[in-house]
């Protein structure tokens, strides 16, 4: 059997705080093929986060392993960039230089220093951020600085793109055309996408398969649904679509009525 | 540790409730500049008339004691006049003792500015060298500038070092220890960030850490040179030569208060421009993104 692009085997992560062990994930197993959008869902506190990092590297597993590509990750690394849930961007920086900090160190071997300042901008572009590039993130506002976050992330040409609640901090308006936008990104870049969220209309659209994760400690995978809704979704067309309502309420039956038993 | 920040907001620039509409459009704009000058300038001004009207009121022109601001005046009004005259030796206008002493400062703050940053990092990145250094630096940092000077005398045998030295030893904890607080508090996202990035230390340094605490290591040079310029002024009395503070010793020996009232004034000022001078520094160094 061919191995898959992401490939989560057995992963559990248990934390140790003196003589106190708490066992957050257990038994994780996870496939994900080239271009897949896949989100994972599941109440605050389940361990989705923890998850996500243990898929950038940032937390070491206790068992198991998570092999991208061919190889075993180990470390956190610019193949699977981070879009982290607080924007993250660093407040001394413009709009501009942010980006160009990881465009410089992730291509400055490969890309001259011309090559380097048009990427930065197309990725800016991308997001539609071109018009605040001198800008510091405290001048924009909650969403636009969310964008320069996915811009750094993208210019570092993942082979993974993480999504920690991206979008969570955001108000619905924002968040729809921010969900939107990664939509049109992904549409056009195909990239493979691993998203966190709790929020089901989220998953539901943006998503070709959502993992739901049971409650901790010691969580796992519960189901795993395909949500085969054709692309370009349009979030008016689709609301109405059967497979559409049909997967929301799978999910939402998943996370409040059998978990409530 | 914080620093409280004086206020220096300027007040809200008074708006004319109705100029006069004869006057040329020119002029409501300049009043409105000159009634924030003055609705900033006056009250300063005006506190420090009162308390001189009272400490003449207070002490007369009796000269028990202390001099009445009107006996300072008629004692010191070379002083005051020329700070920069030069007649060799320590017989030097006001300015030279100052420079004196602010050249000693800004050797040893210097000094204890390179070391204490290096050393706030070193403790704030190392859970151990915290946990080992941190009580011994919140003790010391608690022992008085002049108690250092006479270990520094049996160590250096000479004034000027030993002065720097207790300059540099009685600025350095406030800079360690902020910088650590700095190091400790650099949020796990921008830590992530680099890691994600594969920052090297180096990298990690000049472009993470060092920005990231820059608001803190600003806090710590300003509490610090403070607190230097009060071990100068001390330091230099018993050591004697040129420098401010060996000028206010030497004039208490001859019996000139109204000298030292004059001089404390530019003790004062001095180091309340130096307090500025590092604030704004600072503001500019950290690009108005001071958090503290």
């Amino acid at each position: 059997m061919a191995k898959a692009y992401l490939s989560i085997e057995n992963v559990g992560v248990t934390f140790a705080k003196g003589a106190v062990r708490s066992e957050v994930l257990t038994g994780i197993d996870l496939k994900i093929e080239k271009g897949e959008f896949v989100s994972i869902i599941g109440h605050s506190g389940c361990g989705k986060s923890t998850l996500l990092n243990v898929v950038a590297g940032l937390t070491p597993v206790t068992t198991g392993a998570v092999i991208l590509d061919k190889q075993e990750v180990n470390a956190p690394g610019p193949d699977r960039a981070v879009v982290f849930q607080n924007h993250s961007l660093l407040p001394w920086l413009s709009v501009r230089e942010n980006v160009a900090l990881a465009v410089d160190k992730v291509f400055g071997g490969t890309k001259s220093g011309a090559e380097r300042r048009d990427w930065t901008l197309h990725n800016l572009e991308l997001v539609k951020m071109t018009h605040a590039l001198d800008k510091r993130p405290s001048e924009i506002s909650g969403g636009m600085k969310q964008r320069v976050g996915i811009a750094r992330a993208l210019a570092m040409e993942p082979k993974v793109l993480l999504l920690d609640e991206p979008f969570g901090a955001l108000d619905a308006l924002t968040r729809a055309h921010l969900q939107d936008s990664v939509m049109e990104i992904h549409a056009a870049l195909r990239n493979t996408v691993l998203m966190i969220t709790h929020d089901v209309d989220e998953a539901t659209l943006l998503s070709d398969r959502i993992v739901m994760m049971t409650n901790g400690p010691r969580a796992c995978v519960g189901q795993v649904m395909d949500v085969p809704l054709a692309r370009p979704r349009d979030r008016l067309a689709v609301a109405e679509h059967p497979t559409y309502v049909h997967a929301r309420a799978a999910v939402i039956e998943f996370l409040y009525a059998r978990r409530a038993a | 540790m914080t620093y409280p920040k004086p206020s220096f907001n300027a007040a809200i620039p008074v708006i004319p409730v109705a100029s006069p509409p004869a006057k040329p459009p020119l002029l409501p704009e300049l009043g409105r500049h000159a009634k924030a000058c003055v609705s900033v300038g006056a009250p300063p001004v005006l506190t420090l008339l009162v308390l001189l009207v009272a400490w003449q009121a207070l002490v007369g022109d009796s000269y028990a004691g202390l001099p009445s601001p009107k006996q300072v005046w008629l004692e010191s009004k070379d002083l005051i006049l020329h700070p920069f005259y030069d007649n060799g030796g320590v017989d030097k206008g006001l300015f030279w003792h100052v420079f004196t002493s602010l050249k000693r400062v800004g050797i040893g703050f210097s000094i204890s500015a390179v070391c204490g940053v290096l050393l706030g990092v070193f403790v704030g990145s190392n859970r151990w060298a915290h946990r080992g250094l941190d009580p011994i630096f919140q003790v010391l940092r608690t022992v008085p500038p002049l108690a250092w000077l006479p270990i520094s005398l049996a160590a250096f045998h000479q004034a000027n070092p030993s002065a720097l030295f207790v300059i540099f030893i009685t600025a350095i904890w406030p800079i360690i220890i902020n910088t650590a607080v700095g190091v400790r508090n650099i949020p796990s996202d921008y830590v992530n960030v680099a890691r994600v990035l594969r920052l090297s230390p180096v990298e990690y340094f000049f472009k993470i850490l060092l920005p990231a605490t820059t608001p803190y290591i600003f806090t710590g040079l300003r509490i610090g040179i403070g607190m230097s310029w009060l071990a100068i002024v001390a330091s230099e009395m018993l050591l004697g030569g040129v420098g401010i503070g060996f000028f206010i010793w030497d004039q208490y020996n001859a019996s000139r208060i109204a000298d030292i009232i004059v001089a404390l004034a530019w003790v004062g000022m001095t180091g309340f421009f130096l307090d500025r001078l590092v604030a704004l520094i600072g503001h500019f160094v950290s690009r108005g993104n001071a958090v503290s």
